[in-house]
């Protein structure tokens, strides 16, 4: 292959793509990386950092964390109700989530054997601290309920956990919204007003989900009047916060993101559908239904996680937003008087 | 003191915030890059002083940047843009049959931009205030630096950094970034990477003394007929308080990889927690409401 020449007449045997460009429209290269071009980005390279979390991990540690929370909240009203089958599958599920939440958190750090450094400062400004703070108080009142329910060991110290679990719950169920919201990530920061409201719409999903399944019927109205009213409050707000986001919005309704945040609002949507239709009569429905709205909800906060890391990859999210705020969009060409 | 206070408090000297009493002023550093050559001996002077070890060895065919960016692993990175923008007209003396210049237009077409990024120390640390373990800290000097006895990896700085700056070391599990060369300042002397530099585009001093500096050389600049030069992470008032180290750039930030007007996050984390609290009442309230009513 004969090798590149410059000449004085441009550049003999070019190799496209492979070539520094010599003439023509500015910026070539990342006009073809980026086709709707109307910024500027360093060769296509995302501005922030991509999150090193993980999945399953921390999608997990979100999903979990939210059935516990919202669990453990219809655990105590299951018990004030008189409804013991719903009141221990409650108290089950918040066990169960608390433990699957904390594994994901833990098994994500870099260093594992250091998780209790969590608890070595306590910061306002850092949503992990707060919730980890949360968790060291959630967590023991979770599983004494749970426990208790199991042994039938000290009834009085249970119910008095499974009603303390449930004072702190709501907190654990909403607080991952803020750890997402709280980062420089396009489509997790743009949405910081809402992220909240879907957080704990979907961690009522997941408990009325398990309500369901391991509830009888005869227990189980309140799961699913709560499954209708998670759905509605998940989509609600889902709907706002992508209408507010505008660009930013773009990453939840494309690709891997989009796909999961779809099937999430489906499924949310036949569960609870399910469950009200024919909830009352069928267990196998009522199950059925159960299901539909646990993997539902965890398919929500796994697309919110890959949204993400999507709006992390594309520079374009970061920089246009900016400029948009700035008022300067389109302005950044040659010669103009610099800001400031 | 609420939330919102004091996180607005932190637009003055961080160091002060922090509660340092008898400190020393804040340190910082100032990159000209119009007079950066792009010889990378910030980024070599850096891993020798830091023993920051090797980030990958890749050709990325885009350009003579093989670094690409910041991370873990590199604490300086020089970026290297090449543009079809006339830096001025070249008359290199190679031909002299009464053309201008080297190419057909008549003057050259291309220049070279030369930048070498670096952590922002900011005046407002979005990395240091999520940071759940306390291992990020504020240094007396004003800077912002990692206690790597103490990260235990929860990745949360990462994503927090609207600079790209901070990233977690492959291996190791821990969050790395450039410390401004903490053990160096602490002894009076000056980071490897201002040492190491051979035109004085890294200036290294007291924050406010290169505001001044800079403020000059970016008139000096324009005054020569440089329109685009312009200072970046200089303002105080901007959307971290000011950077700790700040830039003269000579196009957009962008063009850099650089965020245009990028805000710490944390100045939304009262409406934030707010938002929370609403939303675990109606959670708890929602909830509370489906177990009313009749028993069938
Ligand atoms: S640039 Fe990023 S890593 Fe450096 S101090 Fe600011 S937020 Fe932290
Ligand atoms: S990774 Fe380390 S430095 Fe970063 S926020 Fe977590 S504990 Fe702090």
């Amino acid at each position: 292959m004969t090798p590149p020449e410059v000449t004085r007449q441009g550049v003999a045997n070019p190799r496209p793509g492979r070539q520094a460009p010599t003439g023509g429209r500015r910026g070539g290269a990342e006009a073809a990386m980026v086709p709707e071009a109307t910024f500027d980005s360093y060769y296509g390279k995302p501005v922030i950092n991509q999150p090193v979390w993980e999945s399953p991990d921390i999608p997990g540690y979100f999903y979990f964390g939210g059935l516990a929370g919202a669990s453990s909240v219809m655990a105590a009203a299951a018990e004030a109700s008189r409804r013991p089958r719903l009141a221990r599958a409650s108290k089950l599920a918040a066990a169960g989530g608390l433990g699957l939440s904390l594994l994901g958190l833990i098994h994500d750090l870099g260093r594992p054997e250091r998780f209790l450094n969590m608890l070595r400062v306590f910061k306002p400004t850092s949503p992990m601290s707060v919730g980890s703070w949360l968790l060291s108080i959630y967590g023991p009142l979770a599983v004494a309920a749970a426990g208790s329910e199991v042994t039938g060991w000290f009834p009085r110290a249970g119910t008095a956990a499974a009603f303390g679990a449930a004072l702190v719950g709501p907190a654990v169920a909403s607080y991952t919204g803020v750890l997402v919201a709280d980062t420089a990530v396009p489509a997790w920061h743009e949405g910081h007003r809402e992220m909240p409201y879907v957080f704990v719409s979907s961690a009522a999903v997941a408990a009325a989900g398990a309500g369901l399944l391991s509830a009888p019927v005869a227990e189980n109205a309140p799961a699913r009047r709560m499954a209708a009213i998670g759905v509605a409050g998940e989509l609600a707000g889902s709907a706002l916060m992508e209408r507010r986001m505008g660009l930013v919005a773009e990453p939840y309704r494309r690709g891997k993101a989009g796909a999961l945040v779809r099937a999430g609002q489906g499924l949310a949507v036949v569960g609870a559908a399910g469950a009200a239709l024919a909830g009352r009569r069928s267990r196998l429905a009522a199950a059925l239904s159960g299901l539909a709205l646990m993997v539902g909800s965890a398919c929500t906060k796994w697309g919110i996680f890959e949204a993400g890391l999507a709006s992390a990859r594309d520079p374009r999210y970061t920089v246009v937003p900016q400029r948009q705020r700035a008022g300067t969009v389109g302005e950044h060409r040659t010669g103009q008087p610099p800001p400031g | 003191m609420t939330l919102t206070e004091l996180l607005r408090t932190a637009g003055g000297d961080p160091a002060t915030n922090a509660g340092y009493r008898d400190h020393p002023p804040r340190m910082g550093f100032f990159t000209d890059t119009s007079v950066c050559i792009g010889c990378k001996a910030c980024e070599v002077a850096c891993k020798e002083w830091n023993h920051v070890p090797e980030d990958g060895l890749e050709l990325t065919g885009m350009s003579y940047d093989n670094t690409q960016g910041l991370g873990a692993d590199t604490w300086r990175h020089v970026a290297f843009i090449e543009q079809r923008k006339q830096l001025g007209s070249q008359e290199p003396g190679v031909f002299h049959d009464g053309r201008n210049g080297s190419t057909a237009g008549g003057s050259s077409q291309l220049r070279w931009l030369m930048a070498s990024d670096v952590c922002k120390h900011c005046t407002e640390a979005a990395c240091l205030d999520v940071c759940p373990t306390g291992s990020l800290f504020r240094t007396e000097f004003g800077t912002v630096v990692v206690q790597e006895d103490i990260c235990n990896g929860c990745g949360y700085c990462i994503p927090a950094c609207p600079y790209g700056v901070i990233d977690q070391r492959k291996g190791d599990g821990r969050a790395w970034k450039c410390t401004l060369c903490y053990d160096r300042l602490s002894v009076g002397m000056e980071p490897a990477c201002a040492q190491a530099c051979p035109t004085d585009s890294i200036q290294f001093g007291v924050l406010d003394e290169l505001r001044q500096r800079a403020a000059a050389r970016v008139g000096q600049l324009r005054d020569a007929g440089v329109a685009d030069a312009r200072l970046y992470g200089h303002d105080p008032d901007d959307g971290v308080g000011g950077d700790g180290a700040f830039f003269l750039l000579l196009d957009e930030p962008e063009v850099y990889g650089l965020p245009p007007d990028p805000v710490v996050t944390t100045r939304d984390l009262p409406a934030m927690w707010r938002h929370a609290a609403i939303a675990a009442a109606s959670l708890a309230a929602g909830v509370a409401a489906t177990f009313l009513g009749r028993r069938p």
